[in-house]
């Protein structure tokens, strides 16, 4: 069970968060104009990596606000947490 | 004869309180401080229960929590419990505990001819026979359940209270043995909080049993003032009786308290058990070893136990557990206990593996007068329900085979002692990788993930005066990690009378295919696996050691392998022919040991299971006799029976009277959620299918939410109060899944909108008043101008009901003129009551949900959840009127025209009428093309809603049905579970007042 350190209220238990998938998928400006696969790709497609992955994340049982989680798939380590809108964390290679 | 096992002094029971216990029906009488093995054994009583899967005889093997054979029935009636282990159960005065798994009696076991039916029960025995027929199988398994298996689970519900703890500290130390003991003492010292768990009563571990020397004097004082220091520590916290369950990620550890387990008495204020869940910022694992039993012929016979177990039981509870010993031994340290049984007045023999020994340990042999074989080994067993006699036979090591005479030796008692093993289950739980240690031949601690240290004997390090050391020094390293002061090293000179020798994992020659053909080398005793089941496992394919742990269940059941797994892993290597290494280890997971479910789930029991929402009118309903539903987690009316009606009376007259003058339903539960912001009608754009761009103050629309998928997922109104301010009404199901929805967009893709969401369900009390009599009735209640010109249809008005500030909705979800009066949710009751007195005259019916089901489907209006199903959209509810053509985007849209959902053949949203006038149809019935006597039949659809209608004098359904739009008018069959065929015509949807006039006048 994580510890996750929520941009705005600090570190809780995990059991206060909710994991919402992958983030940094923005939706199309354009829905209309893209063709069916470019809409499936938003849809349905999701990276499974082994190692660093991005994910949404909600603090329900605290300020509900949605944040982004950058973690270690094969660790489980949180290597950072930070707001929507600010850019994806750069993956070192250490 | 009472007690006849007991030595005449030593031990620390005390004998000055004896305590009184049955076993099996009969009456035994041990002291306290025993546990229910020792006293059982100080009584003579050896054979404790039968085994798994061919009733053998079973004694006890261990004195702790490894224990696999000596599991007991504890206690009677709705506490009674299975599985327990007699070697942890403390006794207390009236203990009742029973054997498990055999019938009539653990002394006559019927099930017992499984052993000599044993040549047809290999590994695998139950796959391979009663594979086939495929559809028997529940039949086999009924009685193979009955067969097999352990105790019997309490039948009456749990009269027991649990408890949870939340605990938070620096460090978490596992195990009080020597070890977690002295690293709770650096850590203590340096001043951060500690937390020491132990499973047992008592502090002390395995050095409570043996004797040692520090800096040269008895050890046992020094012990004592150790742990006096502990306890004096106000940062130290100290738990005994408490095992450590589950090591998760980030140090967060589960641990079990027995309260009061061990009382005679169960208290009214102390729980039974408490479930400490743990977060520290460190933990040191320090919870020592398990001795390791050796393999050869019926080495599981009541009698045969592990050495450590023997000298436990005579150092610390007196009991001399056989008078004729036999130590058989691989290792040095086990002479320890020969000579402690001799000095107890057991004559002892000692078979040993090894062909050189120690010459210090020679002459006390010599001088104690016990015989040694050396370079023997014991080859087989006997004895019906206790050992009485071995087989020996000189090992040749070169050959990798047994020589020479066999030799008897009669004996009472067999200890056995082949190395340890870690405990090295938490650390494996906490992902921490461990390698094959060839020195001392076990799997020991090899990489930490977890912000950990490992320490003594489970990290594979049994020397006590280097354990001792390292250890404190660990604990002031963990509080010197976490930035604590250092406090001053000590170096003690820590002595035993043998030290730890490195022990081979030895007569696996004897495990070889020749030899254990015909007779049982024990492997893991709780689940009856031999060697040869682990040679029948590798020859049939099973190689992998998760497959062979699943095909012959080695390692499973309730002590999960504690004393077998290392064994097991072995004996593959020697078949294979390959280290240990490569044969790996199969995977721990929490629980450490068996726990009871009551602590896990603590107070969330009963009532407190769930929470229970009620409305501002619920006690009256209650007083009224409403007969309640669940909906989620609300408690909604479901019906108000009067008299003796049954629930088709009452819906049918609360349906008629709404209908014909004046119903009033509790709608408080509809999700309420309350728009501002200069952005709410662009967001709303974007939210739901149709366009609200134009809507004005003051008037209500119906909106349709969809997911990117383009599928239906909520519906309701949703009304303009002023400029930017915006009230929206979700399902009651559905409220907190809207409210998250409408924040996760706002919140990750339209940050810069500016609109604010806030969930005001449970601030109003909605009090729907629906029928042709509504006006009238609610005219003189109210300063709001009801007139048809002033407040039409689909508007809002705020004003005064009943003298409280309200606002009032004309919206209708009956197809009935139809006011839904908000007030705030504590003049809930008091409008409720003022309306019911005031309807008199109207008759004025409370109505519940089953009757809003059949007004709504009379009228064709949908249930988001259940005429849809999360998998239909807009197009196939026949609802294109409410999907915007002109909105260049909104969620969803894209979807629509997906391949998937323009496909003429998807499912559409119909009415049916069965032509026999009569047939209710079960919701959720198949409609197919052609009834068929069995299935499969091709299936057109299924039937969403159904009910009788009062209104119209005959049953009518919806359904989702394949293409349904162009069969209007068709025929269709639905078959139902009792074997009739309905036949059923499509019509649209709407069977009461298809112009819609009633709700618009």
């Amino acid at each position: 069970m994580f510890i996750i350190n929520c941009p705005y209220c600090g570190e809780r238990d995990q059991t206060e968060f909710t994991c919402h998938g992958e983030a940094h998928i923005a939706r199309p400006d354009n829905p209309s104009e893209i063709s069916d696969e470019e809409w499936g790709r938003y849809l349905f497609f999701r990276e499974n990596p082994k190692g660093t992955h991005f994910e949404r994340w909600t603090h329900d049982h605290g300020c509900r606000r949605w944040f982004n989680v950058m973690r270690d798939t094969v660790t489980d380590q949180i290597i950072k947490t930070y707001k929507m809108g600010e850019a994806k964390p750069e993956i070192s290679n250490e | 004869m009472s007690n006849q096992n007991r030595t005449i002094y030593g031990g620390k029971v005390n004998r000055e309180k004896p305590i009184n216990f049955v076993f099996n029906g009969k009456s035994y009488i041990g002291y306290q401080g025993d546990t229910l093995a020792s006293a059982l054994l100080a009584n003579d009583v050896h054979l404790i229960g039968r085994s798994f899967k061919y009733h053998r005889a079973r004694g006890i093997l261990t004195a702790g929590s490894e224990e696999p054979n000596a599991i007991v029935q504890l206690g009677l009636g709705a506490r009674t419990e299975p599985n327990i282990r007699a070697t942890e159960v403390e006794l207390y005065e009236g203990l009742e505990a029973s054997s498990q798994n055999c019938w009539p009696s653990v002394n006559f076991d019927i099930g017992a001819m499984n052993n000599f039916l044993s040549r047809i029960f290999p590994a695998g025995f139950y796959y391979k026979t009663f594979k086939w027929p495929p559809s028997m199988w529940l039949f086999y398994e009924h009685f193979i359940r009955k067969a097999a298996g352990l105790g019997q689970s309490p039948t009456a519900k749990n009269p027991d209270r649990y408890e949870q703890k939340f605990y938070y500290t620096d460090i978490t130390i596992v195990g009080g043995g020597i070890s977690g003991l002295l690293a709770a003492l650096g850590a203590g010292r340096s001043g951060c909080k500690v937390l020491l768990i132990d499973e047992n009563p008592e502090l002390g571990g395995y050095l409570l049993d043996y004797n040692f020397s520090i800096n040269e004097k008895d050890g046992k004082k020094w012990l004592k003032k150790i742990i006096e220091e502990l306890n004096g520590l106000a940062n130290v916290t100290i738990l005994k009786r408490t095992t450590a369950m589950g090591y998760y990620d980030y140090n967060y550890l589960t641990a079990l308290e027995k309260v009061t387990n061990h009382h005679a008495e169960f208290s009214s204020t102390l729980p039974r058990e408490r479930y400490w869940r743990i977060r520290s910022k460190k933990v040191i694992l320090a919870q020592g070893a398990f001795e390791r039993p050796l393999v050869f012929a019926d080495n599981d016979r009541p009698g045969i136990m592990m050495a450590s177990a023997g000298q436990k039981y005579l150092s610390r509870y007196g009991v001399l557990p056989g008078k004729s010993v036999v130590l058989f031994t691989n290792n040095d340290h086990a002479y320890l206990t020969a000579f402690e049984f001799v000095e107890k007045g057991a004559k002892v023999t000692v078979v040993d593996t090894r062909d050189l020994l120690n010459a210090r340990i020679s002459e006390k042999c010599k001088s104690l007068n016990i015989t040694v074989f050396k370079s023997y080994s014991v080859i087989k067993t006997y004895g019906d329900k206790k050992v009485n006699r071995i087989e020996i036979q000189q090992v040749d090591k070169n050959q990798n085979k047994l020589t020479g005479e066999v030799e008897n030796i009669h004996t009472d008692c067999v200890l056995m002692s082949g190395g340890w093993n870690p405990a090295v289950q938490l650390f494996s739980q906490s992902r921490g990788k461990l390698k094959y240690d060839l020195k001392i031949n076990t799997f020991v601690p090899d990489k930490i993930i977890e912000n950990q240290k490992i320490i003594g004997s489970n990290n594979g390090q049994f020397n006590l005066q280097e354990n001792l050391n390292e250890s404190f020094e660990a604990g002031i390293a963990a509080a010197n990690e976490l930035n604590f002061n250092s406090v001053e090293k000590v170096n003690w000179t820590g002595k035993e009378e043998i030290e730890f020798t490195h022990s081979d994992i030895e007569p696996y020659m004897l495990g070889k295919k020749k030899v254990t053909k015909g007779s049982k080398h024990f492997i893991d005793f709780q689940n009856d696996v031999t060697a040869a089941d682990i040679f029948l496992a590798q020859r049939e394919g099973y190689i992998s050691v998760e497959h062979t742990k699943r095909y012959t269940t080695t390692g499973m059941g309730t002590d999960q392998g504690k004393t077998s797994n290392v064994n097991a892993l072995a004996l593959m290597s020697h078949i294979h022919n390959k280290p240990v290494d490569e044969i790996g280890h199969t995977t721990f997971r929490p629980p450490y040991a068996p726990q009871t479910i009551g602590a896990i789930a603590g107070r969330s029991v009963d009532k407190l299971f769930d929470p229970e929402r009620k409305t501002s009118m619920h006690e009256w309903h209650v007083e009224n006799k409403a007969v309640f539903e669940d909906v989620g987690q609300w408690k909604r009316p479901y019906y108000f029976p009067q008299n003796k009606e049954d629930i088709h009376q009452a819906v049918k007259r609360e349906c008629l009277a709404v209908r014909n003058s004046l119903g009033i339903l509790d709608a408080s539960t509809l999700g309420k959620i309350d728009l501002q912001g200069p952005d709410t009608a662009k967001f709303l754009n974007m939210i739901y299918t149709n366009a609200w761009s134009k809507l004005e103050i003051g008037s209500c629309r119906y909106g349709l939410m969809c997911n990117e998928h383009g599928m239906i997922f909520d519906d309701g109104v949703t009304s303009r109060l002023g400029e930017n301010h915006y009230h929206m009404t979700t399902t009651t199901g559905g409220a907190a899944r809207v409210m998250s929805w409408l924040e996760e967009f706002l919140q990750t893709e339209w940050l810069d909108m500016k609109v604010f969401c806030t969930s005001v369900t449970e601030q109003w009390a909605v009090l729907s008043i629906s029928g042709p009599n509504s006006r009238e009735f609610l005219k003189d209640l109210t300063n709001i101008d009801l007139s048809k010109e002033n407040f039409p249809f689909m508007k809002f008005r705020e004003g005064e009901v009943c003298g409280v500030k309200a606002r009032v909705f004309r919206i209708s979800f009956t197809g009935e003129l139809s006011y839904e009066v908000n007030v705030p949710a504590r003049y809930g009751r008091y409008v409720w009551e003022k309306f019911m007195e005031h309807g008199k005259k109207y008759n004025i019916t409370p109505y519940g949900t089953e009757t809003m089901h059949v007004l709504r489907a009379e009228k064709g209006f949908i249930i988001v959840g259940q005429d849809t199903d999360g998998s239909v959209t807009p197009s196939d509810m026949n609802m294109d009127w409410i999907v915007s053509k002109k909105k260049e985007d909104f969620l969803g849209k894209r979807s629509f025209t997906r391949s998937d959902t323009v496909r003429h053949d998807r499912k559409k949203f119909v009415g049916l009428l069965v032509n026999d006038k009569k047939t209710i149809l079960p919701e959720g019935s198949h409609i197919v093309e052609k009834a068929l006597k069995q299935p499969p039949m091709k299936m057109l659809g299924h039937v969403t809603s159904s009910y009788y209608s009062p209104t119209l004098g005959y049953p009518i359904a919806l359904a989702m049905l394949k293409d349904g739009f162009s069969k209007m008018g068709e025929q269709v069959v639905v078959p139902l579970m009792n074997g009739k065929i309905i036949e059923a015509t499509v019509t649209d949807t709407i069977f009461y007042d298809k112009e819609g006039k009633k709700n618009n006048e």
